[in-house]
């Protein structure tokens, strides 16, 4: 999977936990979960919940806590995925 | 594990104390019980003349009972000082009124607890067993929000 393949997968899972529309809709590489997206903590929980199911991969307490932005996510999807 | 350890550590006091006994904990669920006092102030007006156990304090009972208890003995019944407790969701379906002096039993069973985040389902049943509420509830117990 490309890093815009997964991007795109990512922004899917994102939609339900964010409300700031414009943000949303220019998610890229540097958004920001809490403050471009104003998730917060609970729900960063459901998205990284989200994230094990649909890559069938297991996220670490040390990966969740660096997990703040798309750019770090998709760094670890992939690591955890070319781990598999 | 003595289960009223349990009951000393949590953050609350009267009159927003809504747990008197757990009957069983483990690693999946509690179980705990509450009696509304009909002195409880929020009786004199909701409504008037005709007291109702609101649906807020019902869901409030659920989450001290069914979420924090659970989240303190998961911590190992270790609540740190820097422990912060936040409810961040509930989806709850209110089938019958509680009124005053009833005493209520609350399930809870565990979804999940990762990340700090503990979200269970949760059911409310009245003295006659019956199920009066019932539902999702969610929150943060980490040492950081």
């Amino acid at each position: 999977m490309n890093k815009e393949d997964l991007i795109a997968k990512l922004k899917v899972i994102v939609k339900p936990y964010t409300t700031n529309t414009v943000a949303y809709d220019n998610l890229n590489e540097n958004t920001d979960f809490i403050n471009d997206l104003n998730i917060n903590s609970a729900n960063l929980v459901d998205i990284v919940l989200d994230i094990e199911e649909a890559f069938d991969i297991v996220i670490e307490n040390a990966d969740m806590e660096r997990m703040l932005d798309v750019k770090t996510a998709v760094e670890i999807i992939e690591t955890k995925l070319a781990a598999k | 594990m003595d289960l009223n350890t349990i009951i000393a550590q949590l953050p609350y006091t009267k009159p927003f104390l809504f747990v008197d006994e757990l009957l069983h904990a483990d690693e999946n669920g509690i179980t705990g019980t509450y009696t509304f006092d009909e002195n409880l102030d929020f009786y004199k007006g909701h409504f008037k003349d005709n007291p109702v156990t609101p649906g807020v304090i019902l869901t409030e009972t659920m989450a001290q009972i069914g979420m924090v208890c659970l989240g303190i003995y998961l911590l190992n019944n270790d609540l740190k000082k820097d422990t912060v407790i936040a409810f961040t969701s509930a989806d709850i379906q209110f089938l019958k009124p509680v009124y005053p002096n009833e005493k209520v039993t609350v399930i809870s069973e565990k979804t999940f607890f990762r990340f700090g985040k503990l979200k269970c389902n949760v059911v409310m049943k009245n003295e006659a067993g019956i199920d009066v509420c019932k539902g999702i509830v969610a929150g943060m117990i980490t040492t950081k929000l």
